[in-house]
């Protein structure tokens, strides 16, 4: 018996001195992945699912091309529109857009700008293809079209 | 020098965890996790007005044609088919033909899988439909890599070497998916 009475003695405190480190840990973590929000979405984004998905080599090279319904209906129409940064625009200004984007990047790199399209599942591929004759039009010719994986997807 | 001798030299890290908790719950709130993957196509360069086009003629045999209607009904080698998930399997039949069926494909290097949507073909099958013509691709790459699928698609975590062999495939057996302007028939914008 006098074995188990040993037992309670023992500090029954769980020690908390490792607890600032882990959550430290945690918050790394979470600044890392964090993107802090760039632009306001102003077209609707239900994105379709795939599986083939391959990921972007460099963040920087890549510039956003959002297609979809306006959120904002009664301003903007309801017919799928085309929005890069903050501002809807037409088929017309995507040359000057992605020639405004590649400027940002470094003269090496030029070559290499990839344009993500994030387009409503929506939308139709008229609008989708005008898209991207302006793209070649203006020589982006790198395309990737944004989808998030396949729930339960098999590897 | 004689030392004082201090009684409270400590910082107290107690209150340590909280700041770090609300660190951590303002990331946690702010926070999207960046989803940057995608099909990834490159366009065709835009033609020189100065050249005609070349003048490529192909064998009716080698091209695998793929309709898509505003529908969003599809058509394969022009019979009507609407489960995208067959076209897998047909395709590497197609590929992998050789020459042995004359109404097939000559060899991998020749063989086109063309893809044809129109304006009012929806973003979702387009997409449904791209992702089995490329998975077909991938599939084969990785049978005769012998890594996974996943593995293929992020070639660039790779060896050098293995990085060699896979561009030494893709001559062999180049993915050719021919994506054609999407005609005006079936209306939309």
């Amino acid at each position: 018996m006098s074995k188990f009475k040993k037992k309670t003695s023992a500090s029954q405190d769980i020690p908390t001195s490792a607890l600032p480190d882990i959550i430290f840990m945690l918050l790394f973590f979470f600044m890392v992945t964090t993107v802090l929000r760039e632009t306001d979405i102003l077209v609707e984004q239900n994105l379709p699912r795939a599986e083939q998905l391959r990921k972007m080599q460099k963040k920087s090279l890549v510039s956003y091309i959002y297609i979809g319904k306006p959120r904002d209906t009664e301003k903007y129409g309801s017919e799928p529109r085309i929005q890069t940064n903050d501002v809807l625009i037409t088929t017309d200004n995507i040359v000057q857009f992605v020639e405004a984007e590649r400027s940002k990047l470094s003269e090496a790199e030029r070559n290499q700008i990839t344009m993500a399209m994030k387009v409503d599942d929506e939308a139709k591929m008229g609008i989708v293809s005008d898209v991207q004759q302006e793209l070649r039009e203006a020589n982006a010719l790198k395309v990737l079209y944004n989808t998030p994986p396949e729930t339960g997807a098999v590897e | 020098m004689a030392r004082k001798k201090r009684s409270g030299g400590e910082v107290s890290a107690g209150s340590m965890a909280d700041i770090a908790f609300l660190l951590l719950i303002f990331f946690l709130v702010t926070t999207t996790i960046a989803s940057d993957k995608g099909l990834a196509i490159s366009l065709p360069p835009k033609p020189d007005p100065n050249e005609p086009p070349p003048d490529i003629k192909f064998n009716e045999r080698n091209i695998f044609k793929v309709l898509v209607n505003s529908q969003d009904r599809m058509l394969v080698e022009g019979e009507p088919m609407d489960d995208a998930s067959q076209l897998r399997d047909m395709i590497q039949t197609f590929v992998n033909n050789n020459g042995r069926d004359p109404e097939s494909s000559d060899n991998p290097q020749k063989a086109v899988v063309s893809f044809k949507t129109d304006r009012g073909t929806s973003y979702e099958r387009y997409i449904e439909i791209l992702d089995e013509l490329q998975g077909a691709y991938y599939d084969m790459y990785s049978k005769r890599m012998g890594l996974t699928v996943k593995e293929i698609r992020e070639i660039n975590d790779q060896e050098p070497s293995v990085q060699d062999a896979y561009k030494e495939l893709k001559k062999e057996l180049p993915m050719n998916i021919s994506i054609a302007e999407p005609s005006k028939v079936g209306g939309g914008s």
